[in-house]
């Protein structure tokens, strides 16, 4: 394939990166809304066009379980879920990443039942945050596209050996259709090589996996898991970087727009950068000292890349697309918090809930939380969270 | 031809896949099937184990007893696990990444992993058809965690959690009877098998691996410590069971039935119960009504038999 601009949906061209990435396995069952991911790459098996096993499994805790399976014998795995789906597999998402098992996985986020909704917000990635995955936040189709490479690379990197999570957002990017730049094959088989893994399950060297522990040697096992994620930190941002020396588009585990002067600062996580983006250069007509912050890799969180983003500014306004019931914000306001919280002239982090289950935040939305959020970070009401939007 | 087998414990594999120095119970059948199904599998095999006794038992970090590559995953999902592992070796070999070779996948689990909880797992992988063999070795409840009951404990057993009391036998469901559900699979290869008759079992165990396509082999194997029998009789019990017709050993190949071994004189169900702890609360009553229902389910079995032909 010739380097090519297309038009296209974001799940379709998230299964062309698949199919390009050769991999071997592709293990999956049907939700919305990562169903137009798994449907295509099913097509792009049934024609040939990619040679790899298409497992149509009858749950996700299957597909995760197969993934595992066929990671532990080395080849290259792919899978996709949401939501629902992804509970019903947490239990071996977790074991996955302790079993160093690398994958990449599509999760098209979604919230969580109930009451029962198909809509995009991060109640569904939230609930395995603490698994031990590296998880990567994307905005648009392209990133999406980007990002599969990157995940193989990052996921397989002998160093690494850790399952890897694209998060994209249901709908608002799944079922999008964008301008996405294909990349040529040959440049994908240079930055990602077939690799064969060490100590892959064969009879050649035989190998026991997921043995039992003892309290002994738990607690050791389970540092080694917290090393593997502090490790790959370095990994994924040469991974980034060789990525945008080779395509010319360059990727940060924190990323951001207009901030360099700001003197504050809106935080998304996710497809809402986009918005927040139009939404700033307005606010910066008129006057206003606003930049965004974008929070692309979730797990290993980069502290020192945001700690050095945020520094120097008077307040931040979280966007958060998940709560944690009962608990002092979303999610990603407790982590921001807890990675300021003690440092002398730390921003004021103002924490807003938005968009649950696909309700719509548009512009003017993002406008009236900045504002509103600058004013509560100015009287100091930094306590909690708002839901914004919430009727009656 | 193949109806008969000459048996010869010198022609049996001598290395030993599953080693010793596991930490099975004294007398613990189950540990013996094992071995004796790693020594039909060979070398060449790939192994995914559910969580239960076999697995606890022989991989404590960092320990292992498996001369071959081994996996264990979750308590579920061994058949979805091994699925992932044939899927992952074929298109490696298709494509050239690795060097073809027949490589045998087994996937492992309790009664539990299997009749309970690895249910779903179990019939997604058979339905799907892969190149693998699926054991369940079977000691009719959850004997890893303190003999609760399964859906595979036989009516009247008293567990820890169907005990026997004042106004109840114990266990007051039927056996779900798993070589059968995996017959209505339509898989190829589908045998009960038993430690105490190794040389069946190592055949049976040899032939499911060399079907292509999915196969079933159900193992009964005698747990002394949750049966409540003393550890020297768990071959004892074993025969018993399959000479009184309570576990009829069987084949299905490609849908048809064959008895694989016809007891000499059938012996009545009290030979098997008595002795048993599990079972001392039955009454004669009680017992003559198992034995009715022992008799029914094992004549069923002859009449599809070609040994009734």
């Amino acid at each position: 394939m010739a380097r090519t601009r297309k038009g296209i949906e974001v799940s379709i061209a998230m299964a062309d990166a698949v199919a390009q990435a050769n991999v071997d396995v592709i293990a999956a069952y049907p939700i919305t809304p990562q169903t137009h991911i798994v449907e295509h790459l099913s097509e792009i098996v049934a024609n040939g066009e990619l040679d790899a096993e298409y497992v149509p499994v009858e749950s996700e805790h299957s597909a995760m379980s197969v993934c595992c399976g066929s990671s532990a014998v080395g080849a290259r795995t792919f899978t996709s879920t949401s939501s629902q789906g992804l509970a019903l597999m947490a239990e071996i998402f977790y074991i996955a990443a302790s079993m160093r098992l690398p994958m990449v996985m599509a999760l098209a986020n979604r919230s969580l039942s109930g009451p029962l909704s198909i809509w995009n917000d991060h109640t569904d990635t939230m609930m395995v945050r603490d698994a031990g995955w590296i998880h990567v936040f994307v905005e648009n189709g392209q990133e999406c596209y980007d990002n599969v490479f990157c995940g193989y690379r990052i996921s397989e990197d002998p160093s690494v050996m850790l399952p890897l999570a694209v998060n994209l957002d249901g709908f608002i990017l799944t079922h999008m259709i964008e301008p996405v730049i294909y990349e040529d094959n040959e440049t994908i088989r240079k930055y990602l090589p077939d690799v064969r893994m060490k100590n892959a399950l064969h009879p050649d060297n035989p190998v026991s996996m997921g043995c039992f522990a003892m309290p002994e040697i738990y607690t050791e096992a389970q540092m080694g898991r917290e090393q593997g994620l502090l490790d790959a930190y370095p990994v994924i941002v040469k991974a980034w970087k060789e990525w945008g020396d080779l395509t010319g588009r360059y990727y940060r585990p924190i990323e951001t727009y207009r901030t360099e002067d700001a003197e504050y600062c809106i935080v998304t996580m996710g497809s809402y950068g986009e918005t927040a983006m139009e939404v700033v250069d307005a606010l910066r007509e008129e006057g206003e000292k606003v930049g965004v912050v974008k929070i692309r890799l979730w797990r290993p969180f980069p502290f020192e890349d945001f700690r050095s983003a945020v520094e120097g500014k008077k307040s931040l306004i979280v966007v958060d697309r998940a709560i944690s019931f009962g608990g002092p914000g979303g999610p990603v306001a407790l982590e921001l918090r807890s990675a300021l919280y003690g440092r002398p002239n730390a921003p004021a982090i103002v924490n807003y809930v938005a968009g649950l289950a696909g309700r719509d935040v548009a512009r003017s939305d993002f406008r009236k939380i900045i504002l509103e959020g600058k004013a509560k970070a100015s009287k100091g009401e930094t306590e909690g969270f708002t839901l914004y939007g919430l009727r009656g | 031809m193949d109806k008969f087998s000459v048996f010869s414990s010198r022609l049996v594999e001598k290395s030993e896949n599953f080693t010793s120095g596991h930490r099975a119970c004294q007398g613990c059948a189950e540990a013996l099937a094992v071995r004796h199904v790693m020594k039909a599998l060979g070398r060449d095999t790939v192994v995914a184990m559910s969580t239960g006794c076999m697995e606890i038992i022989s991989s404590p970090l960092p320990l292992t007893s498996w001369r071959v590559p081994w996996i264990h995953n979750a308590f579920e999902n061994s058949a979805a696990v091994i699925s992932g592992c044939e899927s992952g070796m074929k298109a490696m070999m298709r494509k050239g990444k690795i060097p073809a070779k027949k490589i045998n996948f087994v996937a492992m689990g309790g009664d539990g992993a299997t009749a309970d909880i690895g249910m779903g797992a179990l019939s997604g992988a058979l339905e799907r058809g892969h190149d693998m063999v699926y054991i369940c070795y079977d000691n009719e409840a959850y004997m890893n965690t303190g003999i609760q009951r399964s859906s595979s404990t036989p009516y009247g057993a008293s567990t820890t959690t169907s005990p026997a009391g004042k106004v109840s036998i114990g266990q007051h469901t039927q056996k779900k009877n798993m070589a059968q559900i995996a017959v209505a699979h339509n898989i190829p290869y589908v045998a009960t098998a038993c430690s105490s008759f190794p040389f069946d079992l190592m055949e049976k165990v040899k032939r499911a691996a060399e079907t292509p396509g999915a196969a079933y082999v159900h193992v009964l194997s005698v747990c002394p410590t949750g049966w409540r029998i003393p550890t020297q009789d768990a071959i004892k019990y074993g025969r018993l069971a399959v000479d009184s017709c309570v576990f009829p050993l069987y084949e299905v190949i490609e849908g048809e039935y064959r008895l694989s071994y016809k007891p000499y004189k059938k012996l009545p169900l009290t030979e098997y119960l008595k002795g048993q702890g599990r079972f001392r609360h039955l009454t004669d009553k009680e017992i003559q009504m198992i034995q009715q229902r022992v008799d029914k389910d094992y004549e069923r079995i002859l009449r599809l038999s070609e040994e009734e032909k």
